[in-house]
């Protein structure tokens, strides 16, 4: 038994091999690289291109620059590549580098090390790293102020809210996550010290089922405005809230992309408003630049409210709430108001 | 003579399930709108095309041989090792840690220690529910599901709270004389992830065949998973046996971890699911059959299916969830080769009755189909 398992793997590992080298003879071109200068494309951080948060975002920038240059998806066009395990990213770069893209995107910080090897090895091609910073001569560092956003989200959910209550509701505990929280308690406390902000965790990006609990428990504590910064986590946070609103009116504030769809239900919508990144916008820009041979290698852009990097929707906000929002966006902008980028940094004050 | 005739009836029958495989995976893709021969010479080219696609195959291949072995080890005692992802992950983070310990250690100490400290670790992990089995009789599937996440979350707390800097979610990387990987391995394969742990798992093949094959303890495991009364009866220790043998599958998933640790990756992560190798290393296995050259037959062609795969979407328009289905196709029609050989015989006595007598026939059929089975049987307990 066992030594005829043995040859017969052998056999069908070799046959693997002679069947698709039969077809190679036959198509020898068929897929072979098209070198162009303009080509570009992205590694996903975990999961696909239909995340509807950050690497969503990201494609549909990358999309769009594509077209906008009458490019196809494929060798020698746009394309992404889809890590499915960490494990995944070094592969997926050097398939990348082999298929001659000249551009390529890393989308999120858990890409860094990966980039950074690739970068030092293959000095000829272009990097950008978002989230994080590497400082070679051929990576473009992109990082967001998500805590600006969050900074107007925190304001929005002040103004809104009847019962002074709010929560927030983190995926995993990390820098990027941490701005989120700073900035929406500082939002809150500026408009109003006496609301108070319930933050929970799920330590999870993709447990819905754990935000759905989440959201539950805070809607039951007469908290009325929640805002999630928990990627497909937050899922869970909007069917909570459909179920609340039933009974009581209740409002979700959305990240990384308007998600107004989300909040969809009969009879209204219960997304108060989005924080945007633009992932989108500012990988089109970088892909732009590189195109036209001015392709920022070695520095690093920072997007908050001024650069439009980061946003909010006005969605369904009142008025008055929009008008405030508005306020604060000016002192952000112009420098007098200073959004701190980790809770710790609150409790000093 | 007969013999061979049934090896060569192996060789065809397991070249017909890939081919299977592959035509399935032609028919999806087709059907989805996909150039099937463009994509299947991607994958190949992905897999084999270039030193630096062998290097990941084989980085691919070098975790998963250990997972292998370190199943078929619980197995052949009769456990169901559930928890390898568990054990490779105490791996990791105990290999790691070791080398993050002693930074100014000299290499032929610093690098052996991690490894070892690797499958202590994930040997004490599948430890606990090995002791629990042998002196409670809890079952093996229940604790070391648990213990799987017991492994990520206490990993997770530590990564974060004692090894990470700052606010950040990941170890600083080990000092290069921990490192599997190297710059002469790197220029060989064109800078991929290829490390010298593929000796580790080389090594680990031989010496399980050793163990399984040429000594008392191995003998016992055997006898413990074929009948666990009849070897207390016989007079062997089966709680002892019962815990080595667990002991050995966490060691082999623990040396796994400590591959990624110290070849892979160079450091640990936050992670936010358990390692995919603990469950790959339990479907190289088992289309092994256990068979330990067996298992790094099938790690490879693991390998070369992940690897190539990545290769598709890449070079074509073929999304990669399109990808993944054909490669689960074609694996699929590997590990259910049994079918195809149930099939082929069927297939073959038909034709042949009109021609001969049907009891002339027949019964040779059976003495040919008993004979291999006394062969195969002769084999497994020699």
């Amino acid at each position: 038994m066992k030594l005829s398992k043995r040859i017969g793997l052998i056999a069908s590992i070799a046959a693997v091999g002679l069947t698709l080298a039969a077809c190679g003879n036959n198509n020898k071109n068929a897929g072979s690289a098209k070198t162009t200068k303009y080509s570009a494309a992205l590694v996903t951080d975990g999961g696909g291109v239909d995340d509807k948060s950050f690497n969503q975002s990201g494609w549909e920038g990358l999309e769009a620059w594509g077209k906008k240059n009458g490019l196809k998806k494929g060798v020698g066009g746009y394309n992404y590549a889809q890590s499915n395990s960490d494990a995944d990213f070094t592969p997926n770069i050097n398939k990348l580098i082999q298929a001659k893209y000249q551009t390529i995107f890393g989308i999120g910080y858990k890409l860094e090390s990966a980039i950074k090897n690739a970068a030092k090895a293959n000095p000829k091609t272009n990097f950008v790293i978002i989230d994080d910073v590497i400082p070679a001569k051929n990576v473009a560092s992109v990082t967001f102020k998500d805590n600006e956003g969050a900074f107007l989200a925190g304001v929005a959910a002040a103004k809104t809210t009847k019962t002074k209550k709010v929560g927030f509701i983190g995926g995993v505990h990390s820098a990027v996550i941490d701005r989120f929280e700073a900035g929406f308690r500082q939002g809150v406390a500026a408009v109003d010290k006496n609301i108070s902000v319930d933050v929970k965790y799920a330590n999870d990006f993709s447990k819905p089922d754990v935000g759905q609990a989440l959201a539950n428990a805070m809607f039951n504590n007469d908290e009325d405005v929640i805002y999630q910064a928990a990627g497909g986590t937050g899922a869970g946070v909007f069917s909570a809230a459909k179920n609340q609103i039933k009974k009581k009116k209740v409002w979700v504030i959305g990240v990384d992309q308007d998600q107004t769809a989300e909040g969809q239900y009969k009879g209204g919508n219960l997304t108060l408003t989005s924080t945007v990144k633009g992932v989108g916008t500012a990988m089109e820009k970088l892909a732009d630049d590189a195109k036209d041979g001015k392709f920022p290698g070695g520095k690093t852009t920072v997007y908050g409210l001024k650069e439009k990097g980061v946003s909010l929707t006005k969605g369904n906000l009142s008025a008055a709430a929009w008008k405030s929002v508005q306020d604060y966006q000016k002192k952000i902008i112009d420098g007098s108001l200073k959004v701190a980028e980790k809770p710790s940094q609150l409790n000093k004050k | 003579m007969r013999i061979k005739n049934l090896r060569f009836g192996n060789l065809w029958i397991s070249v017909t399930s890939v081919i299977l495989g592959m035509l399935v995976g032609a028919i999806i893709m087709l059907l989805s709108g996909f150039n099937p021969i463009e994509n299947y010479v991607s994958l190949f080219t992905g897999a084999v095309g270039s030193p630096n696609a062998i290097g990941e195959v084989l980085r691919e291949a070098t975790p998963l041989i250990l997972t292998g072995l370190g199943f078929a080890v619980a197995n052949s005692a009769g456990f169901f090792n559930i928890g390898l992802a568990g054990q490779a992950l105490a791996g990791w983070l105990a290999s790691v840690t070791f080398a993050l310990a002693f930074p100014h250690a000299p290499g032929f100490i610093l690098l052996p220690g991690a490894i070892l400290a690797g499958a202590i670790a994930g040997a004490l992990w599948s430890g606990i529910a090995g002791f629990l089995r042998a002196y409670f009789g809890a079952s093996e599937v229940i604790t070391t599901i648990m213990l799987n996440y017991v492994a990520l979350y206490a990993t997770n707390a530590i990564v974060k709270g004692f090894l990470a800097k700052g606010d950040g979610d990941y170890s600083p990387t080990i000092p290069v004389q921990a490192r599997l990987r190297t710059p002469f391995l790197e220029h060989l394969t064109q800078n991929s992830t290829f490390h010298w742990g593929i000796l580790v798992s080389l090594a680990a093949v031989v010496v399980v065949w050793w163990l399984m094959k040429k000594t008392t303890l191995g003998f016992e495991i055997r006898a413990v998973g074929m009948n666990e009364d009849a070897s207390r009866y016989a007079g062997m220790s089966t709680k002892r046996t019962i815990i080595s043998a667990m002991l050995i599958s966490g060691c082999l998933a623990g040396l796994g971890g400590a591959m990624e640790g110290l070849g892979n990756f160079q450091n640990i992560i936050v992670n936010t699911a358990l390692p995919s190798i603990g469950f790959d290393g339990m479907s190289v296995s088992l289309l092994a059959t256990g068979s330990p050259v067996g298992i790094v037959l099938a790690a490879l062609l693991f390998g070369m299916l992940k690897i190539g795969g990545l290769n598709i979407s890449i070079a074509s328009t073929t999304p990669p969830e399109i990808v993944d289905i054909v490669i689960a196709a074609v694996i699929f029609f590997v590990g259910a080769n049994y079918l195809i050989r149930y099939l082929s015989v069927k297939l073959r006595r038909h034709p042949r009755q009109p021609e001969a007598v049907a009891s002339d026939t027949q019964p040779e059929a059976a003495v040919a189909e008993r004979a291999a089975q006394a062969e195969e049987e002769g084999e497994d307990t020699k």
